[in-house]
Order: structure tokens, then sequence, then C-alpha cells
């Protein structure tokens, strides 16, 4: 079993309940109660009016891809073993996700529907990845 | 406080990039030798000096730097500070300069930036939440966020590779009669960019600022020492700053930058028109961010920037004089030194000191520095009198 060399999430207080989550295979995001906001990235506070009332709420893992881009050579020799796809997911709940399309560079067209993928890149890590809908 | 007119740039210094890192260079000894030179430009002393704004050095960062580094240069200023805004903290640079200026603080402010490409490899990113959540998807380094907002630009305005490599193209004009560009030496066709590698679709490896080493240097002064300084000055008559994310999947929109109330605040306090203005000198660390700079600023209606650098002539020469030194892609991208490059050419065009690519007349230049991916925003206008 090869090893996986790339970054990985190291978990904050504030993180850990979605990367917990995501390793049970669901998407869960925080939940404004002061002014009904879904927030992506997990934050201390809702960054729209500061409340800290925050709820996690599972959420549908749909939404459409925003933009993206065929990395064919990377900033990083983490990422140099082969072309990979970055994207930015906009979620039906409104936020905005960095995550990796899991398709032929081909097929890609801005605003296509896409779902969630878990990808278990290691035993302790997964992370959210998208795939035509 | 309007900083109209309260300062003017007296005196500029500017290494040509290494494309490698000089063997036995340190950021300090590269900022020694600048010093020395733009004061001298200015026709100052080294005690005129008593305000000191700097870029920290990826090759040597260090925490309480801005008093090391006055201390190893032997300045002793009344104003004193790291400008920590990306890109974007060269032009940064020059309003906190005159703003410090117009309050009484000080007189003649040396801003410096000096860096050494020794990164092999581009580092995960030290802010935690990206490398939480941006590195693991390999979201790292500047080039993936570029690249997406031109696909999305092409997507929402039809922009096309051609349009976004003409910039390349035309600034290399610009690159060949300047002799402090590291890449000015050969000319640049359309085809040349289009058929260089496809490193992030869609941008192409000559669409992309390469990393070197090098530095550069500006004196701001007030106008009683700008009176006795050696050249004309180039004032400072319209500032403006934004920044609204730092991950570009957080911004509100890919495709409309905060340059546009950064633009906005600077036309609006210089009192000047987008037509009156002679050249500009947007930062190009990708070919489409002079488009997307050139809508936001104003000079074009949104998403026609593609369609505008098509039918105008960039060059010196030209009838939309940009980035006349050549840019950062032909420039090269000293560090910090990549962002004051652009400060630099605004001011030797209105100083006149143009040499072969000279625009006639040029009186108003504007200016953009960029952090990040289009993440903090300054726009200047720069003004020489007559
Ligand atoms: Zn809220």
């Amino acid at each position: 079993m090869s090893e996986y060399h790339k970054p990985l999430p190291k978990p904050s207080p504030v993180s850990a309940p979605y990367w917990d989550a995501v390793r049970r295979h669901e998407l869960i995001l925080q939940k404004c109660g002061g002014c009904g906001a879904f927030i992506y990235y997990p934050r201390p506070r809702c960054p729209q009016c500061l409340s800290e009332n925050l709820e996690w709420r599972s959420v549908s893992g749909r939404g459409k891809l925003y933009s993206y881009t065929v990395v064919r050579r990377a900033s990083s020799r983490a990422f140099a073993d082969g072309p990979y796809v970055l994207a930015i997911v906009e979620l039906d709940e409104g936020p905005r996700m960095t995550t990796n399309l899991i398709v032929e560079p081909e097929r890609i067209k801005i605003g296509m529907p896409v779902t969630v993928v878990f990808d278990d890149v290691t035993p302790e890590h997964t992370l959210v990845k998208f795939k035509p809908a | 406080m309007s900083l109209k007119g309260k300062a003017a740039a007296i005196g500029i210094a500017e290494l040509k990039p290494w494309k490698e890192a000089p063997p036995n260079a340190t950021p300090l000894g590269l900022m020694g030798r600048l010093t020395a030179e733009a004061i001298a430009d200015a026709g100052l002393e080294k005690k005129d000096i008593d305000g000191f704004l700097v870029g920290m050095p990826v090759a040597d960062p260090g925490f309480i730097y801005p008093a090391s580094a006055a201390e190893v240069l032997g300045i002793n200023p009344r104003m004193l500070n790291v400008v920590d805004i990306g890109g974007a903290s060269p032009a940064g640079m020059i309003w906190r300069a005159a703003a410090a200026i117009g309050a009484g603080m000080c007189s003649a402010v040396l801003c410096i930036v000096a860096d050494l490409n020794r990164l092999g490899d581009q580092k995960v990113p030290v802010v935690s939440v990206q490398r939480e959540f941006e590195a693991p998807y390999g979201n790292i380094g500047a080039n993936c966020g570029y690249a997406m907002i031109a696909n999305r630009h092409m997507y929402e305005y039809g922009t096309t590779p051609e349009q976004m490599a003409k910039v390349a193209v035309d600034q290399r004009k610009n690159a060949l009669k300047n002799p402090l560009a590291a890449f000015g030496d050969k000319p640049l066709t359309i085809a040349d960019v289009l058929a260089s590698r496809m490193i992030v679709d869609p941008l192409h490896l000559f669409e992309i600022v390469s990393p070197c080493s090098g530095g550069s240097a500006v004196i701001v002064a007030s106008p009683e020492v700008a009176r006795r300084a050696k050249n004309p000055p180039a004032w400072l008559i319209g500032a403006g700053e934004y920044s609204n994310h730092a991950s570009i999947t957080y911004a509100p929109s890919l495709t409309d930058s905060p340059i546009k109330p950064a633009a906005e605040n600077a036309f609006k306090m210089a009192g000047v028109e987008r037509k009156d203005i002679d050249l500009v000198c947007p930062y190009d660390c990708y070919t489409i961010t002079v488009l997307v700079t050139l809508e936001d600023a104003g000079f074009c209606k949104k998403g026609q920037g593609g369609p505008f650098v098509a039918e105008h002539d960039l060059s010196y020469a030209g009838d939309f004089p940009c980035n006349t030194h050549g840019g950062q892609l032909s420039f090269g991208q000293p560090g910090l030194g990549g962002g004051m490059s652009h400060v630099v050419e605004g001011i030797r065009q209105l100083m006149g000191r143009g040499e072969g690519r000279q625009v006639k007349d040029a009186a108003l230049a504007y200016v953009n520095g960029n952090g990040g991916i289009m993440s903090e925003q300054v726009s200047l206008i720069l003004e020489r009198r007559a």
C-alpha cells in the first residue's frame, strides 16, 4: 500500500465536528441562528452577523461547479503525481467550497450540477470531493 | 483629510532581477545598495530619511523586522512598519508614506523591498485555515486561483486565450526597451504564448510571472523636501485600498475584484477622469489580472477587458500605454519588487526618465497593486506638475 504524501487537514477546536462528520461520510455545515446563513469553512462566529449562535446542520451535498482548473504542473511537489482538477463548488445551501472534481477534464462545464463524494485518503482522513450529478 | 498633493515620489532605485539568487546575496544586502542608490537619486542625504516602510523578505523573515532592518541600514525613523498586503504592499507603502507625512509624523519615507528566490518547492500555506481547507485539495500557490478566475471570465464574458495572450505580447514590446527587464531579450507573438506549455488551464507558461531575486526602493517626501529634490516630483494625488477575501473561493465573485472600490476612491480623491490618464501600470502576475484590472478600474466596461486589449496597442508608443517596463511578465517578479516595479515605472515615466520607452508628455499615471488572489488591492494616481 502506497503512503499518502499530500497535505492533510489538522482540525481545530472549531472545525473538529466538520471533519468528524466527513469521516462518517456526512456533510455538515454551520447554520447561523442570528441571520440564517450557512457557513463554510467552519468559523468561531458567523462572518455575516458575528453571532456565535451557530448550529451544525446536515446538508444535501449537491451544488454547481462555479469554476475549476486542470492543474497540469503543480506548484507543490506533493501534487506532482499527475494532473488533477481543482474546483470551486457552490453548494445548493449557498457557500462555496474549494474541492477536487472527480471527472475527465473533457467533460467539465462550468455550471454543471455536481454531488459530493467522500474520499478516504488515509484510514484517519477523509476529504470532501465532488463528481458530476 | 485627503492625501491629494500631500507628498511626492522624488527618488527611485531598482535592480535588474536575477533569475537565480546571486551567490552570497542577502535581502538586507540588497536593501543597503537600494537605500544608497535611492537617496543619491533623490539628491538627499541619509540623515534626511525619517520614515521607513519595508516589505518582509520571504528569504529572511523575522518578527520586529522594521527596527532590525533600519538598524542594519543606519536609519533612525520617526515612523516604521512592515506593510504586509502581499503584492499590493509596495503601492500600499506609497499612500501610507504620504499619510504619515501629511499627518506631520515625518518628511522623507524610504519604501523598500528586496528578496531572493530560493523557493524550490512552493511551501504549504502558513495561514492555518488555508492549510486546513485549501492545501489538502491542492490549492497551493497563486497559479490555481488565477486559472479559476480566467476560466470563469471566459465562461461569463467569452474572453479568449488570444485576448489574454495579447497582454504578454504587447508588454514584451515594452520590455525590449527596458535594460532592467529580466525577460526583455526577444519579441513574443500570440502564437508563441499559446504554444507555450499549459500549466494550469487556461493559463500557459508565458502568461505566468517568473519568480526572481532583486528589489527596489522609492523615496516619498513632503512638499518642502520635494522642492530641493534632484528629480521632478511625481505627486500622489489619489489613492484607494480594499480587500474582501483571502482565498478566492470565499470572494463574493471570481470576476468582480476589490479593485473597483480601490480605484473609485483613487479617482475621486484625484479629481481626474479615466480618459485623462496617460499610462497605466496594473499588477500583472498573470495575463488575466490585467483584463480584470482594466475593467474594475473603469478603463473599459465589465467583461470587455479581452476585446479592449485586442483593440488597443499597449506598447509605450501605442494608444493605451500599459506596463511600459514590460510588466512583471517580462520584467520578472523579484518578490515584492514585482509589485514595486509598477510603482517605479509610473514614477520614472512622470519624471521623464523612460529613455527608449518614454510615453510622450506623460503627466498622469494609474498604478495598481494586487495581493494574493486578487485579495488586497491598492490603486494610486500619480501626477507630474508643469
Ligand atoms: Zn449570522
